[in-house]
């Protein structure tokens, strides 16, 4: 088995006394395409935001291509290939859409210092901008304003900016969320064709879409794992069925 | 010693009053609007101007200017308020900043062609012009009915705002705008009357507190930088906040000047950026 | 719908593969706008300057004074109108710059122009810096308090510190040597005058280049998003801290300019309605438009000149209600009407 490219030892977060990540040990090796579920206030978001670094945890490390990066701010994590979509679209709406994805190139490209502009790498850096929302069906949108798109369209420019931060862990929260089910399939196509060495974790609530996707799948609980395992064996399991899936799921 | 200390101790409570008085409506309205209102003080000006006019050339009695100053305030304010504050709620914050300048300057300017550019007094009632003996020290009494007059203020803004519908609803809409909106609270009007309710207390101030902060036309710019402060220290949408940040600036401002004369001005600012840097949010943030 | 831009890029552009990249591809953010207003407003201030040069003789000296203030205005417009943090104690470092190079001539004997506006600007950076660390810590409120706060001390230090700063009667008796060694300055203010638009031009081409780059992007992000920035991998505060102290040096030189051409620096160079007034220049302009301020500043110092000529009081007056009136109901400032007008001279096939 090769090792994890993010690892999370005893992770544990207390907001007063209520602990909305209990100890939660997780890990994820490259290429590996996995999902956490989990009932409303479950602590999903509060375990991605634990993992980017938005909340500090009480105790615990997360550990990122085997470095310890607990004590690393979000912009750190970012650069070692840590990246994240958000549940709400959280876009530059004023700005294109390929405006969008060059500001996260040129900061990938380590660019956000340089105070001069170049004509050539300026070129350069458009292309591969379109390469990327050419990637994405979004290549007509390129030079609207993200305002301007339908809902879908922007959630698709969120997962357009997390892939031209060439990521090595991608964090989906919700990719599907507030999607039309017509337009779902853009999403599914897109996540089919993502690079093999990345490794995903999917939160979603659509759980056909975790369920015919997910290599294997975590059920969080009151900020615990409850669960870990393939599609099949968290179908089957009791605990879950009865706390999460109910009846029915996944015949 | 204790002479020095009863001393600063007086003075630092009288002009913590006055500041209290002043930007209390200033962080109420900046809390339940988010409206940054730099023109305050010019309100507060114009309640000086009011108490001026009446006393001096009215001939009212002091007791009268003072509700009076509140009055005209308070309704200068609702005008205000209801023609054009009201379409910069939810404007950014430069917007903002830049039509209350507007008004600033637009009031600094009405005021000196108005009264002129020298300072002006009001005409204090005899019963407050002596001399009160405070642990064998004589303080001005005047000084004393302004300290007194701040603790009536915050008590009467706790009644009004810890016990009353009103103030209840004026807690809620700070709390959760939204939420408040949709259980059927009328926010226009609660806006209008609170824009008015904080810029005649400002009012009030700016007349209690002539012998303290000079009333003169750039009073509104001058002493803007002491009414943000007890704002941004004490923390938006709370009454007691700003209470805690005016005895803190007020007391510690008098202390250094009286100290050490030469440096007295830094204390303040001092404090002031010890406690941001601590709590961004100031002391007592209903709201950063 | 795509809006008419003026495009710089070749037309062969057009045939590569990706549809969507044909159309004009400038960062048409808020933050570069249209650049025909730009071209025009660079055009006409061009002109300008060439009349006064010509036959203005009598207002080389104002024009001096409007080419310090576009560079101030500059400085404050890639704060405020770039990076989206409002300040309202940005004089302090227009003064302190004022004052190095003043206290420099005064008291040391530093006469040399060129050099004295390297002090200043590094003087004011390292306030900058320093204050800087503490302001970007708050937002909103406390951020424009802070600022505030920093200017009044700053202030209050120059009124009290006599022996250096000649406080409330001001610096007096400063020397300006010839600069390069060459042109002196002159009575009629012509070497100011070129003095002025040397420097003035130097820093609009740099912060032209500099909005167009990758970093001058990066603070329209930040503007815009701030979260988003962090999570495409920004260090934040650290960008901002960049462009607070850069905008202080230039403000610096700003202030040096002001104090090598009139050789005095008075205490209203730290003053309150100093930071207000460059604030509301920007916004007269249009913030987030370096060729807005630059038409703001222009704008606004001729206006000053004629109506303070009147009663200051009233000057205020007129401040405050073209102010008010910019805000209610031109929030794009004098940028936006060119915009508009620019707009409307033009055929719609495009709409």
């Amino acid at each position: 088995m090769t090792a994890a490219i993010l690892e999370t030892r005893a992770l544990h977060k207390n907001f007063g006394a209520l602990a909305v990540a209990q100890n939660i040990n997780f890990s994820l090796e490259p290429g590996r395409f996995e999902a956490l579920i989990g009932p409303n206030g479950a602590g999903k978001s509060t375990f991605i935001n634990l993992l980017t670094g938005l909340v500090p945890p009480t105790s615990g490390s997360v550990i990122l291509d085997g470095q310890d990066v607990t004590a690393l701010p979000i912009e750190a994590r970012v650069k070692r290939g840590l990246v994240r979509t958000f549940q709400i679209n959280t876009l530059f709406n004023n700005l294109t859409v390929a405006e969008n994805v060059i500001l996260a190139l040129d900061e990938h490209h380590g660019q956000g210092w340089r105070p001069l502009p170049s004509p050539s790498r300026r070129r350069r850096i458009r292309d591969e901008a379109y390469d990327i929302l050419g990637r994405l069906g979004l290549t007509p949108w390129g030079n609207r304003e993200v305002r301007e798109l339908p809902y879908g369209r922007q959630r698709l420019v969120e997962i357009a900016i997390a892939l031209a931060l060439r990521p090595k862990v991608l964090l989906l929260d919700e990719p599907a969320a507030g999607i039309p089910s017509t337009e779902t399939g853009t999403v599914i196509e897109v996540l089919e064709n993502l690079a093999s060495d990345l490794a995903v974790l999917i939160i979603e609530h659509d759980m056909d879409l975790v369920f015919r996707f997910a290599q294997r799948i975590t059920v969080l609980v009151q900020g615990a794992v409850l669960a870990r395992g393939t599609p099949d064996e968290i179908a089957d399991n009791e605990t879950v069925k009865a706390v999460y899936l109910g009846e029915g799921i996944h015949a | 010693m204790i002479t020095a200390a009863l001393t600063i101790l007086f003075h630092g409570l009288a002009f913590a009053m006055v500041l209290y008085i002043v930007s209390v409506g200033l962080g109420i309205t900046m809390g339940l609007m988010n409206f940054a209102n730099l023109a305050h003080g010019a309100f507060a000006a114009a309640g000086g101007y009011v108490v001026v006019v009446a006393t001096r050339s009215l001939g009212l009695p002091f007791w009268v200017a003072l509700p009076a100053a509140f009055v005209v305030v308070a309704l200068a304010g609702a005008v205000v308020e209801r023609l054009v504050v009201r379409t910069l709620y939810g404007a950014d914050e430069l917007r903002q900043v830049l039509f209350s300048i507007a008004l600033l300057f637009m009031a600094i300017a009405g005021f000196t062609a108005a009264f002129g550019p020298l300072q002006q007094q009001p005409e204090i009632p005899a019963a407050l012009s002596g001399q009160i003996a405070l642990g064998g020290v004589e303080f001005p009494s005047y000084r004393a009915f302004v300290i007194a007059a701040g603790v009536v203020i915050l008590a009467a803004l706790w009644l009004l705002i810890g016990r009353t519908r009103i103030g209840m609803r004026i807690r809620a809409a700070v709390d959760n705008r939204n939420m408040a909106e949709a259980i059927g609270v009328d926010t226009r009007m609660l806006f209008t009357l609170t824009f008015a309710l904080g810029t005649g207390i400002a009012g009030l101030g700016g007349g209690i507190g002539a012998d303290v902060l000079s009333i003169t036309p750039t009073y509104g710019q001058e002493y803007l930088v002491l009414f943000l402060i007890v704002v941004a220290v004490g923390g938006l949408g709370s009454i007691f906040g700003p209470f805690l940040a005016a005895l803190c600036i007020g007391v510690v401002d008098v202390a250094g000047k009286y100290l050490i004369p030469e440096f007295g001005a830094f204390f303040i600012y001092g404090v002031v950026i010890a406690i941001l840097l601590a709590k961004p949010a100031g002391l007592f943030g209903v709201r950063s | 719908m795509p809006r008419p831009t003026v495009r710089v890029e070749p037309v062969k552009r057009l045939s590569v593969p990706h549809p969507g990249a044909a159309a004009p591809s400038t960062w048409r953010g808020l933050a570069m706008g249209r650049t025909g207003s730009d071209l025009a407003i660079a055009i006409l201030l061009g002109l300008g300057a060439l009349a006064t040069l010509a036959f203005g003789e009598s207002y080389w000296l104002l024009g001096s004074q409007v080419a310090i203030t576009m560079i101030f205005a500059l400085s404050v417009d890639l704060l405020v109108g770039f990076a989206g943090i409002v300040t309202l104690g940005h004089a302090v470092f227009f003064g302190v710059g004022a004052y190095s190079v003043g206290i420099a001539s005064v008291r040391l004997g530093w006469t040399e122009p060129l050099l004295g506006l390297l002090l200043a600007a590094a003087v004011a950076a390292l306030l900058g810096a320093a204050t800087g660390v503490l302001v970007l810590r708050t937002r909103g409120l406390g951020q424009l308090m802070l600022t505030m706060a920093f200017a009044s001390m700053v202030y209050e230090i120059a009124n009290r510190a006599k022996p250096l700063t000649g406080g409330a009667d001001g610096l007096q008796g400063m020397v300006v040597s010839p600069i390069l060694g060459l042109f002196d300055f002159d009575i009629f203010g012509l070497t100011a005058f070129l003095y002025t638009l040397a420097v003035l031009a130097a820093v609009v081409v740099f912060a032209v280049l500099m909005t167009r780059s990758p970093y001058g992007r990066s603070l329209v992000g930040i503007r815009e998003n701030r979260v988003r920035m962090q999570a495409i991998g920004t260090g934040v505060q650290k960008r901002l801290l960049s462009v607070y102290t850069l905008s202080a040096a230039l403000a610096g030189i700003a202030g040096a300019l002001l104090a090598q051409t009139s050789q005095f620096v008075g205490l209203n160079v730290l003053h309150f309605s100093l930071s207000g007034e460059i604030l509301i220049i920007v916004a007269l302009g249009g913030a987030g438009r370096l060729w807005g301020a630059l038409l703001g500043a222009v704008v606004f110092t001729l206006f000053k000149d004629r109506l303070s000529a009147l009663d200051p009081a009233y000057w205020y007056f007129w401040l405050g209600l073209l102010l008010a009136v910019i805000v209610l109901f031109a929030p794009k400032g004098l940028i936006g009407l060119v915009d508009r007008l620019l707009a409307a001279g033009r055929p719609k096939e495009t709409a």
